[in-house]
């Protein structure tokens, strides 16, 4: 774990460094998205149309390319195709240092030519390269990376702006304020830009139809970088084509909106170089501006392959060329506004879906020491305009790491079968049990007396922590020694005849809810039967959501062929089957999509329901709220009031049913205050790690901040949810079906 | 365009911190007057005429000197308060950019409802004579130093001339304000 050690460390200095600039800064273009995108007629239908129209020129991007090859040259500039970085910068240099003899280049930001750094190429050719966006250059100042898709330099702070300009410009007495900093800044690169040789751009879109390209900037030193030279060197990757003009316009809706939360930028800038603008020349300056000059401009698009061809032929990395950028998904994750990009990202690209970009660029081995901070919460998905499945991008990313670094003498002989066949030999430990959770709550079910009393000794516990990286600051789950399925066995069955039932319904016994968390379990029995709903507690197995969580696709799709099997006489059967744990229903409804038949996916989705979902539609459906638990009836903690605060599941969110609690529980008299946080940061196993204990807890920080003193009563649905939020709180919250059931 | 673009135009304007001026086109010199600071640049418009003293045919020290740029707009997009300002070989593009204020001159002929409509606009352009087009939204701005800052490479400040069409009156825009 001496890799691993380093990670962590990293972690957390990165936290004390930067993560206060990031967090503030991500969490406010988070909240922009959210009330731009809210604004916005037909936001749902312009994602749709964005995602077509990405599908459709990844599907035929060779021909577009060409397409593109013929207008750019109609137009009168050139196209070169380069295989990789090497072969990028080649040209560029050749054309820069060589053809054009050019002493400067500006440039506007992009990502594709810091994938390539050409930056570097170039002044190894004796050509001074000047960013030309105020991040960027305060980066090339400082000589760092950075730390954000689009807004590079959010880590950090204007005072460190301020000494960085002091130190760089020798400056007795530097600017301080951000109008003071910008307005040095615009003065320095405005004098750099006008005796610049060569303008350098990205390019945002393409279009195939009439060489067009498009820009999206606020600053404006894309438009001078380009007007100010005579030649324009644009570089972008292939996958930025799209077939026509009139299919930049959902994009340029969906951009801004999705990445800072602006309803447009600044500039949209739709250029046909060369362009028509004369160069105004700043040595002669008493020439009349317009002079036609603009004949004289040359431009030559650099189109980058670097592994996209091979990303599109690639099943599942494929969707990750409809990315445009926007940095939603990075400014949505929770881990991500704790860390930033600089641990979580790679050699160029940053947050959730930088998983999809360096292994389809730079390789598994690059993707490898970032994903594990993709913990498929999935607060991403509803954000990214189009549509891509980024926590799916990482669990396939992940499964290939598990396959491809195993090493087969690494092989722990006491945990071997503990690893399903499906799966490869030399898992690493603590990957092998969390993927493993449902057979060692089994043992520590049958065990549990000794098991828990074993788990919680400390000596056990510094082993747990060497052996498997799982932190002993957390508390390990205790098992119950009478499992759900037992219990209601015990009891007889169901206490609502069939005959005399309003509906039929399988309460789903997940692995938490069955072997750790049975309180919950026998409150939503009560809370169905109360409903008059006929119950059946089935043995069942997992659902697989642990093994994906670790990458291990082989084995959650066995256990979802094995679910489905479990339940399809039940569905058959007319009857509901009612899901406690809202990552367990995700999978029903979301992960199951790729690992059954499309038709029995579809019907088990559609005959499943969260726990309170389904008490919300009873109650919809005439069920009688006074069988219900109202709040004068509360005693313990409940007596404290009606008052209660609710934190809804993550993934529960994702699928739309965090708001069913809500209603249930107002409708019977509580006042509930939601919480702000999107995720707990626990994740499933992701807080237990050694190495991400504190990020865990940071991620969960504004939970403690917004109910740390609340006297009102907590509730989560999730299992995760429940540990972090005792480990926040002090106190662990009972699910929401727990409140609202009867007593027994 | 109809009296709900104009309004919904004006209104994103405001928002955006870009001051609004409307009269009919015989009124266009004197409302760039007004509008334009020292010394001022310009480009000669499609519709309506400039002032005196903004110089059309400037150098590129002028351009440097200048404080003001005057343009033409091609396009308005209601929804967004965006300006298409369209690139040329009088130097439309460095004369809205190199300065500290931009006054742009729109008709309102010209306002189309929403970003499909521009796009739809620009497509036939773009493929047929080739286009340079930079769809403005509000003045230059940067949040890379640490807060909100508008002026980061281009214009601090714009403003736009609205200028109306044959026939609609100064009571319509009164109408219009007031929504
Ligand atoms: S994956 Fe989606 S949300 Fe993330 S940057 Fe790309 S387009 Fe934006």
């Amino acid at each position: 774990m001496s890799s691993d050690a380093t990670k962590g460390d990293r972690i957390r200095e990165l936290m004390a460094t930067e993560g206060d600039a990031v967090a503030e800064n991500t969490r406010g273009f988070n909240e922009g998205r959210i009330e731009s995108t809210g604004r916005l007629d037909g936001y749902e239908e312009l994602k749709a149309d964005a995602r077509d129209i990405k599908e459709d020129a990844i599907g035929r991007l060779p021909e577009l390319i060409e397409r593109v090859r013929e207008s750019v040259e109609a137009n009168g500039g050139t196209v070169y195709v380069a295989d990789d970085a090497a072969d990028a910068n080649r040209y560029i240099t050749e054309l820069t240092a060589e053809e054009c003899d050019a002493d400067r280049l500006v440039k506007s930001k992009s990502m594709t030519s810091e994938e390539i750094e050409v930056n570097e190429a170039l002044e190894a050719e004796g050509v001074e390269v000047v960013e030309t966006d105020l991040g960027e250059w305060v980066l090339q100042l400082a000589d760092e990376a950075p730390s954000h898709i689009v807004a590079p330099a959010i880590h950090k702070s204007r005072e460190g702006i301020s000494e960085l300009f002091a130190e760089r410009f020798d400056l007795d007495d530097p600017p301080e304020t951000a109008e003071e900093l910008t307005m040095f800044a615009r003065e320095r690169l405005g004098e750099l830009v006008e005796d610049a040789d060569v303008g350098m751009t990205g390019a945002n879109f393409i279009a195939a139809d009439s060489g067009t390209m498009l820009l999206v900037t606020s600053e404006g030193n894309a438009r001078k970088s380009v007007t100010a030279t005579d030649t324009h060197v644009a570089v972008a990757g292939v996958e930025k084509i799209v077939p026509t003009v009139e299919e930049f316009a959902p994009f340029v809706e969906l951009i801004g909106r999705s990445g800072t939360g602006q309803d447009v930028t600044s500039y949209i800038s739709t250029l046909t170089p060369p362009v028509d603008s004369p160069v105004p020349d700043f040595q002669a300056d008493d020439e009349p501006l317009a002079d036609g000059s603009g004949d004289d401009r040359d431009f030559h698009l650099v189109l980058i392959d670097n592994g996209r061809m091979a990303m599109r032929e690639d099943e599942q990395l494929k969707e990750t060329l409809y990315c445009i950028r926007c940095s939603a998904c990075s400014n949505a994750c929770g881990n991500f506004q704790s860390v930033g990009g600089h641990a979580f990202g790679g050699e160029t690209y940053s947050g959730g879906i930088a998983t999809g970009w360096e292994a389809g660029i730079e390789g598994l081995d690059t993707a490898a020491e970032f994903n594990d901070l993709c913990t498929g919460c999935s607060r991403c998905v509803p954000a990214c305009p189009v549509d891509i499945d980024i926590p799916w991008i990482n669990t396939v990313v992940r499964d290939r790491i598990n396959r491809g670094e195993a090493d087969p003498s690494q092989t722990d002989w006491m945990f071997e079968e503990l690893v399903p066949d499906e799966e490869p030999a030399g898992l690493d430990l603590s990957t092998r049990i969390v993927g493993n959770y449902e057979t060692l709550a089994k043992l520590g079910s049958l065990t549990a007396p000794v098991a828990n009393r074993l788990t919680d000794a400390g000596p056990v516990r510094a082993i747990v922590e060497r052996v498997a990286g799982i932190d002993r600051r957390r508390d390990l789950p205790e098992f119950a020694s009478e499992p759900l399925v037992d219990w209601f066995e015990a009891r007889g069955g169901a206490a609502v005849p069939r005959d005399e039932a309003a509906r039929e319904a399988v309460l789903y016994p997940d692995t938490a809810t069955n072997y750790v968390d049975v309180d919950r379990g026998k409150a939503a029995v009560r809370a169905l039967e109360a409903l008059d709903v006929h119950v059946r507690v089935p043995d069942l197995p997992g659902s697989g959501r642990p093994p994906l969580s670790q990458g291990m696709i082989a084995t959650a799709e066995s256990a979802a062929e094995d679910v489905y099997a479990g339940l399809a006489a039940h569905v058959d059967a007319d009857r509901d089957v009612v899901v406690i744990e809202p990552s367990d229903l995700a999978m029903f409804r979301s992960e199951y999509e790729k690992f059954l038949p499309e038709a029995s996916h579809e019907r088990l989705a559609e005959a499943s329901y969260d726990v309170m979902e389904y008490v919300f539609g009873l109650l919809e459906n005439g069920g009688d709220p006074a069988a219900l638990r109202a709040p004068a009836e509360g005693t313990g903690p409940v007596a404290a009031g009606k008052r209660v605060a609710y934190h809804p599941h993550c993934q529960g969110r994702t699928i739309g049913v965090s708001e069913h609690a809500t209603a249930v529980m107002e409708a019977l008299g509580y006042d509930v205050r939601v919480s702000d946080t999107e995720c707990c940061g626990m994740a499933g196993s992701f807080g237990y790690k050694e190495d991400y204990y504190e990020l865990s807890m940071d991620v969960g920080e504004p939970i403690r901040e917004q109910f740390g003193d609340t006297d009102r009563t907590v509730v989560a649905a999730g299992t995760s949810c429940t540990e972090q939020i005792d480990a926040l709180l002090g106190d662990a919250p009972m699910h929401p079906v727990e409140l609202v059931a009867p007593r027994e | 365009m109809s009296v709900a673009d104009r309004s919904t135009f004006k209104r994103r304007l405001d928002s955006l911190g870009v001051t609004v001026t409307e009269g009919p086109e015989n009124e266009c010199a004197e409302l760039i007057d007004e509008a334009a600071g020292d010394p001022a640049v310009g480009v000669a418009l499609d519709a309506g005429s400039l002032p005196e003293r903004v110089e059309t045919d400037p150098t590129t020290a002028e351009l440097r000197a200048a404080h003001t740029g005057v343009t033409d707009a091609e396009l308005g997009v209601a929804a967004y308060g965006s300006v298409a300002i369209e690139a040329d070989r009088a130097g439309t593009e460095p004369v809205s950019l190199f300065v500290d204020r931009h006054v742009v001159v729109l008709r309102e002929a010209d306002l189309v409802p929403d970003m499909p409509d521009a796009f739809e606009w620009l497509g036939p352009k773009a493929r047929g004579e080739s286009a340079d087009v930079v769809f403005a939204t509000g003045p230059s701005a940067t949040a890379d130093m640490g807060g909100l800052v508008h002026g980061a490479h281009g214009p601090k400040e714009v403003h736009v001339v609205l200028l109306r069409e044959d026939g609609a009156d100064a009571a319509d825009s009164e109408v219009s304000a007031d929504e």
